[in-house]
């Protein structure tokens, strides 16, 4: 077993807030690692370090150090273009591009630049049926984003960040805009996904860590409580709280 | 693809994103320092001659003689009356549309489709519309009130817009609050609607003003002068304005005249600054209540 | 009851006092288009249509008068055209510059900046064009007249530019954030951002802001009225003076004509062909933004 990702140390401040306290944490090659804890507990917060999307917030800091297959991902010289592709992120929710379902999945090859023009129709159709909408989708491939449900739209950033061929896979809170059929097929999706990708999942269900992530992060108040295998996390936890969390005593 | 292709491609958008940064970055800083050489140029030709004898005297075909002040007071005179016809006129409009209108008449849907276009009139053309309405039709001639009721007109849609804005912006609870105490529409209205929307329509009817304070093109067509030797007495005499004096100056070759015609820039870019920190001022009241 | 009946009566009366108000606009524009179009009607008893569109000789207060409207309608074309090369790419780039790169103390700096020049009126414009503007192309082009399109149309495009910047941003700002941070999370430059995402999601609303800017320009009166000249030429010579619509009303209202004259007519129906292409331009503008609204 690799680590993919090594986090020592890590705190993060918005401004003078202090949102992220010493994390510590591996996060293993080909697994799901899953992040639970009550809202505003750093979660999110904690897997926009790794792709840098903080940059985007005026006023941040971040210092510790993230390892990513030995490269540091706080270096302030590190470049955040190239890190994005090799990290990619499924938002909270569904936000495609006002463009068409291909166009949707090509943005990021046609910004990086990195496979012949030749390529792309296969391209396009391995990523959407790695996000399982190709079916659904192969006769439409010109209509707009737009026009799909809301399942299928997030499906559609699945194959749109899977398109730049990233290594790890950061998902925040993917299935929380979704109803329960769409939420089911995303996560047999996962299953499927961990074959080839890193995923972190931000979840607030803690039915859906237990049911698809090998590796759970407790998270509260900014600090990681607890870490381990889902199955020692949920059946047996370390911590007083960690246990009260998921037996339902607050959250 | 090789690795260090990959790399010289990296580069070269980091180099395309920095590179339209700069040039983005040199847009704006072109359009202002054009605001600072127009300002430092009017300054430049026009300080030389603006004295307070300039601002008391009449106008003069000798430019070291002349001076503006009966553009200064019919400029005074016609954006005060513009003051009073337009502003109720604006308001009362607001009112009808946000609090009695049905939102899904064809009244109401009419009236948003009108004051969109009048909106995007030029203005010369409410010009010919107060030369035929107000100066031929009604005979008032060209005077002082068919300039104001012309540049009412005008500004109408503006403040008609800013006044809606600032009435939406009144919360509905406050609204409901007063008609749960049994009080009527139109106290509600006057008691509570009105005074909290009351800067923000002050703002935008005195950002509407400054605007008329500039104009000459309507005026030029409903017959205001470039060049009168007395003083507006009432609003029924003849006048002119401090933006057809400048436009008269302007338009003559001598170069004494082209430095008078700066120097009367000078003191209605003044007027207007003065109105605007007004406007600015009113504004940051308002936000800061609200927030 | 009697109270309750008065109190009745009063709010009725209210609400017609408002509504008479509210009329005041609706006939501005029923005003408007019955006066240009009536002395427009009488103008055409006069002037065949043919000769009015197709002759390119305007000269209506000469004798024998003769009225092409084509030089005019050239004269305002060069302008709108001419001005646009300004206000569309520079009033485009600050938009994005100020929506995309700008950080907010940046853009609480420059977005007053803008606003105040905005604000100048337009004889001021007039008058920088003429004893600035004009002067420094004169030093690098000898033959240029003084009275010059290119001139005015570097005024009127500077004068527009700020409605193109703070419309564009308006568009572009209310793309919403999560689009934007999707892009960014593909590995997108700012500048791939804008270009590739934020400027095609806003399109409608930056095409609007360019037609409006267009249309200002086409009604701009007192720089062109100034700076561009009083001779109705049929040319695109930009260094060549010239007239537009509006500089000839302006042209015609300073001298002293009569009322029911020719020559008067043609002054409306040079507003009403005005009206007609700025009304038209703002139309295009609406449709445009309500065509492609984006539900996001």
């Amino acid at each position: 077993m690799t680590n993919k990702i090594k986090v020592e140390h890590l705190d993060f401040y918005y401004g003078n807030f202090q949102a992220l306290k010493d994390i510590n944490m591996d996060i293993h090659q080909n697994k799901i690692t899953a992040l639970i804890g009550p809202s505003g507990c750093g979660k999110s917060t904690f897997i926009k370090t790794m792709n840098r999307m903080f940059d985007l917030i005026d006023g941040t800091k971040a210092t510790g150090s993230i390892s990513f297959d030995g490269t540091e991902l706080l270096d302030k010289n590190l470049d955040v273009v190239q890190l994005r592709k090799r990290i990619g992120m499924v938002f909270q929710k569904p936000n495609p591009f006002p463009k068409s379902i291909e166009e949707n999945v090509l943005y990021g090859v046609k910004r990086h630049g990195d496979v012949p023009k030749s390529e792309w129709d296969e391209l396009v159709k391995t990523s959407l049926k790695k996000a399982s909408l190709w079916t659904e989708v192969e006769h439409k491939l010109n209509q707009s984003a737009f026009s799909l449900s809301g399942g299928q739209q997030q499906r559609l950033c699945i194959a749109r960040a899977l398109a730049t061929k990233p290594e790890v896979l950061l998902m925040d809170e993917p299935t929380s805009a979704l109803d329960p059929i769409a939420t089911a097929k995303i996560e047999e999706l996962l299953e499927e996904l961990k074959k080839e990708y890193t995923v972190i999942i931000v979840t607030h269900s803690m039915q859906q860590a237990a049911r698809i992530s090998d590796y759970t992060g407790f998270f509260l108040n900014g600090e990681l409580i607890e870490f381990g295998l889902t199955k020692t996390v949920f059946s047996n936890p370390t911590d007083k709280r960690t246990e009260d969390y998921i037996t339902g005593r607050f959250g | 693809m090789g690795k260090t292709s990959k790399r010289r491609r990296l580069a070269q958008r980091l180099f395309l994103n920095k590179f339209f940064e700069y040039l983005f970055l040199a847009a704006i800083l072109l359009s202002i320092s054009v605001l600072l050489i127009l300002v430092g140029d009017v300054l430049r030709k026009g300080l030389g001659s603006l004295d307070w004898s300039f601002i008391t005297s009449m106008p003069s075909s000798r430019p070291e003689r002349a001076g503006i002040l009966p553009a200064l007071l019919g400029t005074l005179w016609v954006i005060g009356l513009t003051a009073l016809i337009s502003i109720p006129v604006g308001v009362g409009t607001a009112i009808y549309l946000e609090e009695y209108a049905n939102k899904r008449s064809w009244f109401f849907r009419i009236m948003n489709i009108n004051i969109g276009n009048l909106a995007g009139v030029p203005s010369i053309v409410y010009g010919i519309l107060g030369l035929t309405v107000f100066v031929q039709l009604l005979k008032i001639g060209p005077t002082i009130l068919a300039g104001a009721l012309t540049l009412s007109l005008l500004i109408l849609p503006v403040i008609i817009v800013s006044s809606v804005e600032a009435i939406k912006a009144v919360p509905s609870s406050v609204k409901e609050g007063s008609y749960a105490l049994g009080v009527s529409r139109w106290r509600t209205i006057t008691g509570v609607i009105l005074p909290m929307a009351l800067p923000g329509i002050l703002t935008g009817s005195i950002l509407a003003l400054s605007r008329a304070m500039g104009e000459a093109a309507p005026l030029i067509m409903v017959g205001a002068v470039g060049f009168v030797t007395f003083l507006p007495d009432g609003i029924l005499d003849r006048y002119t304005l401090l933006p057809m004096l400048i436009y008269n100056w302007t338009s003559r070759p001598q170069d004494a005249f082209a430095q008078i015609a700066a120097a009367g820039i000078i003191v209605m870019m003044i007027l207007l600054l003065i109105t605007n920190i007004t406007a600015i001022l009113l504004r940051r009241k308002t936000q800061n209540r609200v927030e | 009851m009697e109270k309750r009946k008065r109190h009745q009566t009063e709010e009725k009366i209210i609400e017609i006092g408002l509504i008479l108000v509210s009329t005041i606009s609706i006939l501005t524009t029923i005003g408007i288009v019955i006066t240009l179009f009536y002395e427009s009607y009488e103008f055409f008893m006069e002037v065949s249509m043919i000769e009015f569109f197709t002759t390119l000789r305007w000269a209506p207060v000469f004798d024998p008068p003769s009225f092409g409207v084509l030089p005019l309608l050239s004269g305002t074309l060069l302008i709108a055209v001419l001005s646009s090369f300004i206000s569309l790419p520079l009033g485009l780039g600050s938009a994005i510059y100020l929506s995309e790169f700008a950080s907010k103390k940046m853009r609480q700096l420059i977005k007053p900046l803008l606003e105040l020049l905005a604000g100048i009126p337009s004889i001021v414009y007039g008058f920088f064009a003429l004893t600035f503007i004009t002067p420094l192309i004169r030093q690098i082009l000898p033959d240029t007249s003084v009275y010059n399109a290119l001139s005015a149309s570097i005024a009127v495009g500077i004068m527009t530019l700020p409605m193109v910047a703070s419309l564009s941003e308006d568009a572009m700002m209310a793309v919403p954030d999560s689009i934007r941070q999707g892009a960014y999370a593909l590995g997108s430059t700012r500048l791939e951002v804008a270009l590739h995402v934020i400027v095609p999601a806003a399109f409608s609303g930056i095409a609007a802001s360019f037609m409006l800017a267009i249309s200002r320009a086409i009604g701009e009166t007192m720089i062109v009225a100034i700076a561009a000249g009083q001779t109705p030429t049929f040319t695109l010579n930009p260094l060549e003076s010239i007239q537009t619509m509006t500089g000839f009303m302006v042209n015609m209202a300073l001298g002293d004509i009569q009322q029911g004259s020719i020559e008067f007519k043609t002054v409306f129906v040079v507003g009403a062909l005005l009206f007609l292409v700025t009304l038209a331009l703002n139309f295009i503008a609406k449709f445009v933004i309500q065509k492609n609204r984006e539900v996001y």
